[in-house]
């Protein structure tokens, strides 16, 4: 089971489902951001499942994953300093209260 | 005192009774290591990714995201892609774990605490995530991956010379681009001197 690359995209669509449940669903901006990583997990695990299983691949499916790894560095720096930033303003990290742009 | 020792045991079972599940999958079912250690993992991954969506103390939330990290990179072993791992453990578990859960701790509200964890269309998202697990299912299993059926060893030094020769200027647009997200993040997070505290 572990030999075949079904198995691997079904997790890795399984995992990307909890995350958008998760970003979907969730007050909390700072959850919401936790869920955004865990959609951006599942996305590398079915790129390097696909690198590790299609042979025309080579490495470079390996290679994308740590460049999507460090833009989802970036992101996460990005998207928590504007949450805290929003917080300073608001005292709240509940995002159904950010209403001040809603006419 | 007896407190305290609940967790240490409470954790003491849940690794014995993940070795047993191991143990138990490769003496009676007959699998091999790997895909023991696959179905471990995965059920680790999806069952901490559950409670990072669905806890109550979001600071619980971010220490179930690091366990559905560290599964992650034991897949990503299991893959035979170790380089993946280790950048997974030090990008994710050492950098972007620490951040979020620093972000947490300065974000929390000792007044207002939340009761109420999930907004009103929780159900509705509920059904749409899993309305795309079905469909992905469903898509992955109607495809044929027969060209796909073999296992492709990826060697760390044919990645690294792939990295260092073809890909060379998105590595270093990614350089430029962390860069621009430091100052960002750190002109962003910066407390105005006449602003609100």
């Amino acid at each position: 089971m572990s030999d075949s690359l079904d198995a691997y995209l079904v997790l890795a669509g399984i995992l990307f489902a909890i995350g958008s449940f998760g970003f979907l669903a969730r007050r909390n901006a700072i959850s919401m951001l936790m869920s955004i990583e865990l959609m951006l997990n599942a996305v590398n695990l079915s790129i390097v499942a696909f690198g590790a299983f299609i042979p025309g691949l080579g490495a470079q499916g390996s290679v994308i994953a740590l460049m999507v790894m460090a833009v989802a560095a970036a992101e996460a720096t990005v998207g928590l300093a504007i949450v805290i930033a929003i917080y300073r303003n608001k005292r709240t990290p509940l995002v159904d209260e950010y209403d001040s742009m809603r006419q | 005192m007896v407190r305290r020792l609940i967790p240490i045991v409470l954790g003491l079972a849940i690794l014995g009774v993940v070795a047993g599940i191991a143990a138990a999958m490769i003496v009676f079912l007959g699998q091999d290591w790997g895909d023991a250690l696959f179905w471990i993992f995965a059920a680790i991954m999806l069952g901490s990714g559950l409670l990072v969506v669905t806890m109550r103390d979001i600071i619980r939330c971010g220490l179930a995201m690091i366990v559905c990290f560290g599964a992650l990179a034991g897949i990503y072993v299991i893959l035979g892609a170790p380089l993946i791992a280790a950048a997974q453990v030090i990008v994710y578990i050492g950098a972007i774990s620490v951040l979020i859960l620093f972000a947490i701790m300065l974000t929390q509200t000792k007044d207002a605490p939340s009761r109420l964890v999930f907004q009103t269309q929780a159900i509705p998202a509920a059904i749409a995530s899993v309305v795309i697990a079905v469909v992905l299912a469903l898509a992955i299993a109607a495809t044929d991956w027969s060209e796909a059926a073999q296992r492709v060893r990826v060697a760390t030094d044919a990645m690294s010379q792939l990295l260092f020769d073809q890909f060379v200027l998105p590595f270093e647009i990614v350089s430029v681009l962390l860069l621009a997200a430091v100052i960002g993040g750190v002109f962003l997070a910066k407390r105005e001197p006449g602003g609100p505290s």
